[in-house]
């Protein structure tokens, strides 16, 4: 079991589902259900393979481990280089535990091109896998760029009426940033004669163009986070997307962000990341308050829970820049938790959209008459967002404020706000949604959750649970890993 | 003056002038019947060229007084070249038959012009250099206009032949002024004879020439500002003859321009750096703009390709060895992207007629599947984005200039990338995005089928073939620079 190259194996599973896909010959009919089948298969199986790592993993070192290395293009210091460490093993894990809740939640409110969809959210997958294993820089940024390609016929195909709009919007925004980031892997490359990430971590980048460098991975990870003021195209995304594309922006695209700032920028630029925490610290504030008061003017559900996801990842990167052991753990761990929640929300709000096709507020009212456990599931997740102690949402904002106060009080006290004003707009929409007078037609006639939604609520609502309740086996993995990024950290500003 | 061992050093090319020549005369007598046979003996002919090509030894060879050089860089423009035209007569072959070119003469023009493009590539001397352009260039003019009796393919070639025989005098020009200050035409002495010009005044006249030849050159990679001719003449050629002006002359051209200005012009790399520095840039931006309002996907291919160019033309400003190998890799990537886009452009046929209007493509992914997923490959592809092979090429050719400490070039031509990357996803829209249109005719014959599904293959698993290419392309590029 030595050598098994187990992390290759859950990077490229999801296309070897595509090629039996590819495969499949026959009528309409038959090639939709074989390509939903075939799909949740593989993607099932690459989630199962990706417990494996979970399971042996090992604790208490802060190396990378299950790593792999394959000479790629020799004469460039560049290979096939992965594996993972205590930061990147979760991010494997949600992405592999999503794309199946994605395909599942497809299931029924996909019917044109099925095939395609498949193909393009396994694509997706192998996509995100690969960004958060690959340790060699340029693979990274092949990884992280090759999600745009399957994203924007998500959002382009199966989207909305404004899908075009928003599908151009989400590309070019995010390639605009990353040319920025590859020009930043050049420089690193010219000055340091690899793009392996392990010595590029031990490499001390030269203080005079760590700003520089600093600046061009800001604008990369910054679009992707989404950051404010470059958060615009994340409500227009979000909005058009298909549901499952929504769940797989908010739940993984996102982190990717977040993942690069605790991979690259901190340990790579250490000195830089000192200088510009208070313009993070300012942009994230900003971010909290004001997209929290914009979510709570909006009158489109998913709209709303799509502003919610900017002011939730402000808290993130206000603790990836504390450099603290807590608002490391905190983002990592809010990281994942929201993954999960607005995962949920999106699905939650698919469900209705499957019903009523619309998104709108004021469409519904009342619906706890007739679905009571949708109303159950729904509240549940809302807690959870709204950071609801025994939730996992609870816990990771708990440590980056934790972390947050002993960095400067005043961010954190500004930052609180913002779980305050979250409250506000997520338990406002529930009320119009859910409670109220039943009076529309045809919410009289809705159907509370099918079996095959259940079973697609049930694993998130156990997690969210367990990581709000015991959240010790989540943090037990990070710990070494971030202790070790923390150690680094503080030599290099102090050399 | 030993003729037989200056003929072995030249036998790829002396293949190609006599087997050019007895088919000239085969189907001479036959006449336009022998068509058919005629192509395919040419390909057999370009194949053996390029099977003398890779099995010439490695080292610098010079033969013929000095005038004509053989060495890696050189071989592997050669083969560049020789597939391009290979693909082109193929691709060529069915669409003659129903738009009824029947001219036994276009594989042999595609032929000289082959021959011109090598010993373009294979120029060590001002005289040799300008007999390849012409050779290669009339060729051309007559393949632009191949279809007599289309007024669009008569005005394409008029005006690719009067600013043709335009930029060659500018060159022509160039090339005296050089030999009127230097006194010599032969690569190697001009190198000696400038590097004792170090310091010295007396080289504004070399300077004025060599402005004057980067002008003509330019011309023909179609660079910005003398650009204007290729969408129109890119527009009214035959599709399969626009596929070859898209490829292999810019090769050809670009390669003798970095080996003119790499090898004698080397002193004067500070002089021309500012210049090809503008060029590349102003390329690359009007390149992503110009293409953005374009309707005719001939024409939105044209400025597609002036913007290529200009990246290409960034690995000549950065003036190093990872420079020069940037370039051959991003023209080999250049050539596999744009024979699948020109095959699959070819396939773009509805009640038997040709059409050219990107609305056209709209809803493919219906109709024709698997040619939409091609394309859609090929435009990201274009658009640099990994891991398709186009943004390999753009790798390398921005590594080289950053080593070069060429920061705004860099900057200025990801973001030009971010911006052409628009109208290639205009393309992607169209054939995903909106309803469709009545298919295109069916079949669409096996030659595209198999070169456009060829092509995207390379393009996508470009990463398992990039080792191999980017050795050989070192060898090419170190050879040019060991001097």
């Amino acid at each position: 079991m030595e050598f098994f190259p187990v992390i290759s194996l859950i990077t490229f599973l999801p296309l070897i589902g595509v090629l039996f896909i590819l495969l499949v010959r026959g009528d309409e009919e038959t090639v939709a259900r074989n390509a939903r089948y075939t799909a949740i298969w593989t993607s099932s199986a690459t989630f199962i393979v990706s417990l494996f790592l979970w399971i042996n993993f090992d604790n208490t070192t802060a190396d990378f481990q299950f790593v792999e290395k394959i000479e790629w293009i020799p004469g460039f210091s560049t290979s096939y280089h992965v594996g993972v460490d205590g930061i990147s093993i979760f991010f494997v894990l949600l992405s592999a535990a999503l794309t199946p809740i994605c395909v599942l939640a497809s299931w029924k409110s996909i019917t044109k091109r099925v095939r395609e969809y498949m193909i393009a959210f396994l694509i997706l997958e192998t996509m995100m896998i690969g960004t958060f294993v690959a340790l060699d820089f340029l693979l990274f940024y092949i990884f992280f760029e090759g999600v745009l390609i399957p994203m924007f016929i998500i959002i382009g195909v199966w989207g909305g009426e404004r899908r075009v709009y928003s599908a151009f919007k989400f590309f070019l925004y995010t390639l605009a940033g990353s040319v920025l980031l590859l020009v930043a892997i050049l420089v690193l490359h010219y000055e340091s004669g690899t793009t392996d990430i392990p010595e590029l971590l031990s490499y001390n980048v030269p203080v005079e163009i760590q700003p520089w460098l600093w600046i061009a991975f800001f604008a990369s990870f910054a679009v992707k986070m989404p950051m404010w003021p470059v958060h615009t195209w994340l409500p227009d995304a979000h909005v058009e997307a298909p549901t499952a594309g929504s769940v797989i922006l908010a739940g993984v695209l996102l982190k990717m962000g977040g993942y690069g700032f605790l991979r690259f920028s901190l340990p790579m630029l250490p000195i830089a990341s000192e200088q510009f925490t208070p313009l993070i610290y300012t942009l994230s504030v900003v971010a909290i308050i004001y997209t929290s008061l914009v979510a709570l003017a909006q009158e489109d559900m998913k709209k709303l829970i799509a502003y919610s996801s900017v002011a939730h990842m402000g808290f993130v990167t206000i603790g990836i820049f504390t450099a603290s052991q807590y608002g490391l753990q905190g983002s990592i761990f809010q990281m994942l938790s929201h993954g999960i929640i607005s995962a949920a929300l999106f699905l939650c709000v698919g469900v209705v959209y499957d019903r009523i096709h619309s998104r709108d507020i004021n469409r519904y009212g009342g619906l706890v008459k007739r679905m009571p456990k949708y109303s159950a599931i729904f509240m549940l997740f809302v807690l959870g967002s709204v950071a609801l102690p025994g939730t996992s949402g609870f816990i990771g904002e708990f440590m980056i404020l934790i972390g947050a106060y002993k960095a400067n009080t005043w961010v954190a006290l500004l930052a609180t706000t913002g779980i305050i004003l979250g409250a506000a707009y997520m338990l406002y929409m529930y009320r119009r949604v859910i409670f109220g007078e039943l009076l529309k037609d045809d919410l009289k006639e809705i159907l509370d959750l099918d079996f095959r939604e259940l079973c697609i609520f049930t694993p998130l609502i156990i997690l969210v649970i367990w990581m709000g309740i015991w959240p010790q086996p989540f943090l037990d993995v990070m710990d070494v890993s971030v202790k070790n990024l923390l150690e680094n950290y503080q030599l290099a500003l102090n050399r | 003056m030993n003729l037989i061992p200056d003929l072995i050093t030249a036998i790829p090319e002396v293949t190609i002038v006599v087997l050019t020549l007895l088919l000239l005369l085969y189907g001479a007598f036959i006449g336009n019947k022998s068509t058919g046979t005629v192509s395919w003996l040419s390909i057999i002919a370009m194949c053996l060229a390029a099977i003398l090509v890779i099995s010439t030894p490695a080292e610098r060879v010079t033969a013929f007084n000095q005038l004509f050089i053989v060495d890696e860089f050189a071989n592997y423009a050669k083969l560049l070249i020789i597939i391009s035209a290979v693909l082109t007569i193929i691709l060529a072959m069915p669409y003659n038959k129903r738009e009824n070119i029947l001219h036994f003469e276009y594989p042999i023009l595609i032929l000289f012009a082959v021959l011109g493009m090598m010993m373009m590539v294979s120029a060590n001397d001002l005289i040799s250099l300008y007999l390849g352009i012409e050779l290669q260039s009339l060729s051309l003019y007559i393949l632009a206009t191949i279809r007599r009796d289309s007024v669009k393919s008569a005005e394409a070639g008029l005006k690719y032949f009067v600013l043709g025989a335009l930029s060659s005098g500018i060159l022509l020009y160039g090339m005296s002024m050089v030999y009127g200050f230097s006194g010599s035409t032969s690569f190697d002495n001009l190198s000696i004879v400038f590097e004792n010009y170090s310091g010295n005044n007396s080289n504004i006249g070399v300077i004025v020439g060599l402005v004057f030849i980067m002008a003509g050159l330019a011309f023909k990679v179609s660079a910005v500002p003398f650009h204007m001719w290729t969408p129109d003449v890119y527009e009214g050629a035959p599709t399969p003859i626009t596929a070859f002006f898209a490829i292999a002359p810019k090769v050809a051209a670009m390669i003798l321009l970095i080996r003119i200005l790499i090898q004698p012009f080397g002193e004067f790399f500070d002089q021309w750096q500012q210049i090809i520095w503008f060029i590349s840039a102003a390329s690359m931006i009007l390149g992503a703009f110009a293409a953005i309002n374009q309707k005719n996907i001939k024409r939105l291919m044209a400025y597609s390709s002036i913007g290529h160019m200009g990246f290409i033309l960034v690995g000549l400003v950065a003036g190093n060895e990872s420079g020069t190998q940037a370039v051959l890799l991003y023209l080999t990537v250049y050539l596999f992207m744009n024979i699948g886009t020109f095959a699959c452009i070819l396939a773009m046929r509805r009640q038997d007629r040709m059409v050219e209007d990107i609305d056209q493509l709209a809803g493919l992914s219906r109709t024709n599947p698997i040619m939409a997923i091609c394309i859609t490959v090929f435009m990201f592809s274009m658009a640099g984005i990994p891991p398709l092979a186009g943004f390999f090429g753009k790798y390398f050719i921005f590594k080289a200039a950053i080593e070069a400490n060429l920061y705004t070039l860099t900057v200025l031509g990801l973001l030009a990338s971010v911006v052409s990357a628009y109208y290639y996803l205009r393309i992607v829209k169209l054939i995903y995005f909106d309803d469709a249109l009545d298919s295109f005719d069916l079949p669409v014959g096996k030659e595209i089928s198999i070169i456009t599904i060829g092509m995207s293959i390379v393009v996508v698993f470009f990463i398992f073939i990039i080792w191999p290419i980017l050795n050989t392309t070192a060898i090419a590029a170190a050879t040019l620079f060991a001097i």
